[in-house]
């Protein structure tokens, strides 16, 4: 696991935010997981070092987020909700739709490594469902047209990328 | 009677055009001000405001908020700390987003009142992990007010300081219960804690006095010192002050977040008229009134309920003012104010499997009956939706949820099993007769819910 | 409601009827005071409280008073103080009594809710008892029976989770029968500080683990299977050997070191199965090392001393005995004791007068080791204060004798009695031993017993009966569990033996007999008898010692006396 050296300086910053080093964990994890894509045994390891804490604390920390991820994911995270608002409003459908265009499962990464999908519980935007998260932006009102138009756009971008 | 208009307090500058969420917008729209009379005061003094202005918290269990500060233990030597629910878990409600998104020196403004109120040196903002982009928003915007001096050592040039860290969350609904938050504050698996003995007042956070609130309820605050007490205490209706923020999703034509005076627009009023009323062809169902855990309510229900002077008043679904106590009457919750709303189209056990799978997924697994209650729960409403129902299926739903229901280390117990303990109390019907198929459960149309 | 009886106690009601308790008693234990059974599962009395698994629940109530007057509020039914009780049902754990503080446990509300915890326990456990080990031992099985409703509602496919996993060395885990109740991973983490158990993943699906690439081997790693109240955590080295409730329990003490942790010895047809801690909250709490159990091993080691010898002929240990006294009386004036900082104080009473009998001069072979500053000390010899107590020595032991091979060198002594010491590594050596007609007495061979004139096998611990005085000067009983080997013969009957043909008086060979004499002889055991030693064990007035440079480090309930 290499770290970039802003990673490791962003770590440093927030270590002191807290007057309990352990504190850090989930911020660290964070900002390892946006660094390196994922949460290795390497990075549960080195976390505990850094914060003084057997490994078996960040292990548990780490498996009960599922945001928190121990293998790679796709270049693209797209996440569904799946909770009742945006159910009622199809997000079901958007789910299906978003599955069918990219073919590839929920849960699973696509066969290109392009895209992963998951049917994720509520994200806070009830009204504007069904909402899709792809990466850190949020995308309201995604019915099966627009979940369509944003697959599109997705693979548009992963073209022009080559 | 026509709904009352809109009462923009919180969210007055929300949506508005050219309104941006940077410190010079905030300031030339009088933003901090508060904050300079705030630190004129005694902190006594604005805690006897908060507590005379009556404010509830907004978070979903309505609690006084002046009354929870009252409650800190302050003799300890410790210090105290702050913390700012941003875990905005509660499905159905979205409000909290757009304080952090569109107007964070709003809720800056309000926490340093607070800190300045309860002398406390340290606040963290524990914003779910699902706004990354709202924790950036903060992250820049307390920096700004740092290097402004609304935030940091010498606030406003007193010799008090303090500081705002953020924390971010990872995907758990029950990060947004005050003490599996502050367990996840600390580093450690969210397993809230048992109570007696850890009220977060009095042994919260690294074991120190520890004040809890959301985003909302500290965004009155700043207005309370604004206007005083008294005034915020006009606003809204007695014992259920102030505006507050209705979140409303599903089944109308306008969802979205609305803001009135406590309880002066009923339910009936808040769907029809400000959300448009049902969708084309539609009729309302079902509506659960305060976040998914609220106990949901049937179109249809009245309720009897007693008046002061001992007589008593019949109301319908529509009838219910949108308010703490009304709610509480009609055995269900204000709770964190998100309105879900579910129409004709709906089957209700469908309806039903679907939160029991959130609430399955979500439940830490600490306790006992949570932990198997809600998986059995959801196993169960699953079960019964891929085509093998039973007719006793609906008793035995009840049943598991009575068997959680105050039996457990957090209010999860609760939040997990109100929605079927009243799913199966008034759609019974449907819960004794499922179809064989999913298909044949919802007219043509109709979204999938599980 | 009645006045507290005494400042440190305070009066609760739990049923209906008034207990007085110690302050900071919390309700479980406040009922087990009146006979009442708040069944539990997470709680343990050693252990942080974590309030996790609901069984303990109970209602509670407090006297209601006027909030203005705090005067009492009368029911005027009863003409009693009325009691508020709180709607929801409280965990007994983590309530502690405060005065007046009023429990019920036998209301329908209360059997409710045990059904339901009961029901909920159930229903991912596989019910597969009659072939699972922790059966006879197991709190789930044990309170379904109690507690339960008797038949399951439940139809749904049960969760999966790992079954059979080797967490360490001696400790196996069924994730599929574990509840959840975090004890084994409070103990690591409060008592052992070994860290590597935890939960992962969420919900029903949280699972126990040992963090991958680590083990569960510290050595107090079979103290999770103990205290696990069902069979996910068992014993490598017990599993499924031996159904428990036909094994016969002795109460023992573990002789690692100077600690005295107590035991229970669990054994059938004088075979040992298993050794277990057995609770002294002044000593080892509920806990033993591990070490501590795989001693029973040694009872059927291959290098177990079987037969007595005499000059190199098989003996019986009656004329190997006599052999014994032929040599020494003669001897008397140059013979040397190695006594044992292993014997019990009474065999260490008798070593004493068999020394003074002969003119002997009387020497102890010390034994030290780091500490792991919990339940093994610094003294890994459990009764070195009973040999000072008894006068055996006046002085701490050293690891080498040599004084003794002085003695020897200078032609003072030629024959030396070894009570269980392997003298070549006390330091003496083979030009040395071969001055000298060595008696040895012990249960294992080793170069001592090879080249000694006579051999006499003898009993280990849980073979034995007899008394230590641990570090804290505590004096503690053991018993013996299992009979001693055919060719070999109690250690204190040996000794006594030796006394009465040199002394040529009787001495009998029980410990009970010996302590009157003891207690008359010596004045810190004035006035003790051994029966009247509790099976917690009994503090002697050590302070007579108290200037001696003893090794011991600080452990649990153990701070060693400032040196002077
Ligand atoms: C399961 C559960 C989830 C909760 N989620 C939230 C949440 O997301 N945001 C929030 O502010 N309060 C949430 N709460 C309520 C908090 O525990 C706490 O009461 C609240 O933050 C206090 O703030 P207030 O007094 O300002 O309302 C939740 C409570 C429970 C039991
Ligand atoms: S009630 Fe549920 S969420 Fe709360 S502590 Fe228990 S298991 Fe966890
Ligand atoms: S293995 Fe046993 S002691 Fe450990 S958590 Fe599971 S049931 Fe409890
Ligand atoms: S239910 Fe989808 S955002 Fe809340
Ligand atoms: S014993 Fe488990 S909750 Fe009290």
């Amino acid at each position: 696991m290499k770290l970039k050296p802003e990673t490791l300086q962003r770590i440093d910053e927030i270590i002191p935010h807290y007057p309990v080093k352990r504190s850090a964990v989930l911020m660290l994890l964070h900002a390892i997981q946006e660094d390196v894509g994922f949460i290795s045994t390497e990075a549960i390891e080195w976390v505990a070092t850094k914060l003084e804490l057997q490994p078996i604390n960040v292990l548990e920390v780490v498996t009960f987020y599922p945001m928190f991820r121990q293998k790679p994911i796709g270049r693209r995270h797209i996440k569904v909700c799946r909770t009742l608002s945006c159910a009622l409003r199809g997000g079901y459908q958007t789910c299906e739709t978003l599955e069918k265009e990219f073919g590839v499962h929920r849960g699973e990464v696509s066969a290109d490594g392009e895209v992963t999908i998951e049917f994720v519980e509520c994200l806070a935007s009830c009204g504007t469902a069904p909402v899709v998260m792809v990466d850190d932006d949020l995308h309201e009102n995604v019915d099966c047209a627009r979940a369509r138009a944003l697959a599109a756009q997705i693979k548009q971008e992963a073209a022009r990328r080559g | 009677m026509p709904a009352p208009a809109q009462r923009r307090i919180i969210f007055r500058h929300i949506d508005e055009p050219g309104y941006t969420n940077d410190l010079a917008c905030y300031v030339r729209h009088g933003g901090y001000a508060t904050l300079r009379k705030a630190v004129t005061m005694a902190p006594a003094a604005i805690i006897d405001e908060v507590k005379k202005s009556g404010l509830r918290g907004r978070g979903g269990a309505g609690f006084g908020c002046g009354l929870k500060w009252t409650l800190v233990d302050r003799k300890s030597g410790k210090p105290i700390y702050l913390i700012v629910n941003a875990d905005e878990s509660e499905p159905g409600t979205f409000k909290d987003r757009y304080i952090i998104h569109q107007d964070p020196h709003q809720l800056i403004e309000g926490i340093m009142i607070t800190c300045w109120a309860n002398n406390v040196k340290q606040a963290y903002i524990y914003i779910r992990g699902e706004f990354p982009v709202g924790a950036r928003i903060l992250e820049k915007a307390i920096a700004e007010a740092r290097a402004a001096g609304y935030v940091g050592p010498n606030v406003l040039g007193t010799p008090y300081g303090c500081e705002i860290y953020v924390h971010r969350g990872a995907g758990a609904y029950i990060c947004g219960e005050e003490t599996g938050l502050i367990e996840s504050l600390e580093g450690k698996r969210p397993y809230p804690r048992i109570k007696p003995p850890y009220f977060p007042a009095v042994l919260g956070l690294y074991q120190c006095p520890t004040i809890v609130n959301n985003v909302e309820t500290l965004c009155h605050v700043k207005y309370i010192v604004e206007v005083g007490g008294d005034e915020f205490a006009k606003i809204g209706t007695p014992n259920n002050t102030g505006t507050r923020i209705l979140c409303v999703s599903g089944h109308v034509q306008k969802p979205g977040y609305y803001e009135f005076e406590v309880g002066k627009i009923t339910l009936g009023q808040l769907l029809h008229e400000v959300c448009g009323g049902p969708l084309p062809g539609r009729k309302f169902k079902a509506v659960i009134p305060g976040g998914s855990s609220a106990k949901v309510l049937r179109f249809g229900e009245t309720f009897t309920l007693k008046n002061k002077d001992g007589s008593a008043r019949t109301l319908a679904v529509e009838d219910i003012p949108m308010d703490f106590d009304t709610m509480a009457a009609c055995g269900t919750m204000g709770g964190s104010g998100g309105v879900i709303v579910m129409d004709d189209s709906v089957n209700m056990v469908e309806a039903l499997a679907n939160l029991n799978a959130f609430y399955a997924h979500e439940s830490c697994g600490q306790c006992t009956p949570c932990r198997e209650g809600s998986l059995w729960m959801k196993k169960i409403t699953s079960r019964m939706v891929h085509g093998q129902a039973r007719a006793e299926d609906g008793t035995l739903l009840k049943s598991v949820a009575d068997q959680i229901a105050g039996r457990t280390v957090c209010a999860f117990g609760e939040a997990c099993s109100w929605p079927t303990q009243s799913f199966v109390a008034k759609f019974g019907d449907e819960f004794k007769a499922y179809p064989e198929t999913k298909q044949a459960a919802k007219p043509a149309g109709a979204t999938d819910l599980v | 409601m009645s006045a507290s009886p005494k400042p440190d106690l305070i009066t609760v009601n739990v049923d209906g009827r008034d207990v007085a308790v110690p302050k900071g008693t919390n309700v479980i234990e406040a009922a087990r005071l009146v006979g009442v059974d708040v069944p539990y599962y997470c709680y343990h009395p050693k252990l942080s409280i974590s309030g996790n698994c609901r069984m303990c629940l109970v209602e509670i109530g407090m006297p209601a008073v006027d909030p203005a007057t705090k005067a009492p509020i009368v029911d005027p039914g009863t003409g009693k103080q009325r009691i508020n009780w709180i709607p929801r049902p409280q965990i007994g754990c983590a309530t502690t009594a405060s005065p007046g503080l009023h429990v019920r446990t036998n209301t329908a509300q209360i059997k409710e809710c045990r059904e339901g915890v009961m029901e909920f326990l159930l229903v991912n456990h596989p019910l597969d008892c009659p072939i699972c080990d922790q059966a006879g031992e197991c709190k789930l099985q044990e309170q379904a029976t109690g507690y339960g409703r008797g038949y399951s509602r439940y139809i749904e496919a049960k969760n999966v989770k790992p079954k059979r996993t080797q967490l360490g060395p001696r400790v196996m885990l069924d994730d599929e029968r574990c509840i959840l109740c975090s004890r084994c991973i409070r103990f690591c983490k409060e008592v052992a500080k070994d860290d590597v158990l935890g939960f992962i993943d969420r919900g029903s699906y949280s699972t126990l683990t040992c963090y991958p690439g680590r083990q569960l081997t510290n050595n107090y790693s079979l103290n999770t299977v103990d205290i696990c109240p069902v069979g996910a955590l068992t014993s490598t080295d017990f599993r499924f050997k031996m159904r428990v409730w036909f094994l016969k329990q002795t109460d023992s003490i573990d002789p690692e070191s100077s600690v005295g942790a107590n035991t229970v010895v669990w054994s059938r047809e004088g075979v040992v199965y298993r050794i277990t801690p057995r609770r002294n909250d002044e000593v080892n709490d509920t806990w033993m090392a591990d070490s501590g159990r795989e001693l029973y091993k040694q009872n059927r080691a291959p290098d177990r001393l079987m037969v007595a010898r005499v000059e190199g002929q098989d003996s019986t240990p009656a004329a190997a005995l006599a052999a014994a006294a032929d040599l020494l009386k003669p001897a008397a004036g140059a013979v040397a004791v190695v006594g044992s900082g292993r014997s019990s104080i009474e065999e260490q009473f008798v070593t004493r007068r068999m020394a003074n009998a002969l003119g002997a001069g009387a020497f102890l072979v010390g034994r030290s080791d780091p500490g792991d500053g919990l339940l093994i000390s610094a003294d890994r010899n459990p009764n070195v204060r009973g040999a000072l107590v008894t006068g055996l020595v006046t002085n701490l032991p050293s690891e080498r004798l040599t004084q003794l091979g002085e003695w020897i060198d200078e032609g003072k002594v030629r024959c030396v009695v070894s009570v269980g010491e392997d003298l070549l590594a006390a330091g003496l050596t083979e030009a040395q031993l071969a001055r000298v007609a060595v008696v040895y007495l012990g249960t294992h061979a080793n170069a001592t017993s090879a080249i000694a004139r006579i051999v006499v096998p003898t009993f280990t611990v849980l073979e034995r009966t007899g008394s230590f005085v641990n570090q804290q000067f505590r004096l503690q009983k053991f018993f013996q569990a299992v009979p001693g080997p055919a060719g070999a013969i109690d250690d204190l009957t040996a000794l006594t033996r030796l006394l009465s043909s040199v002394e040529g008086e009787y001495f009998p060979p029980e410990p009970a007999a010996i302590w009157p004499e003891m207690a008359r002889a010596i004045d810190v055991l004035q006035g003790i008898t051994f029966a009247g030693i509790p099976a917690t064990g009994r503090l002697l007035d050590g302070s007579r010692w108290a200037g001696l440079p003893f090794p011991e480090g600080p452990g649990l309930h153990f701070q060693p006396a400032a040196k002077p």
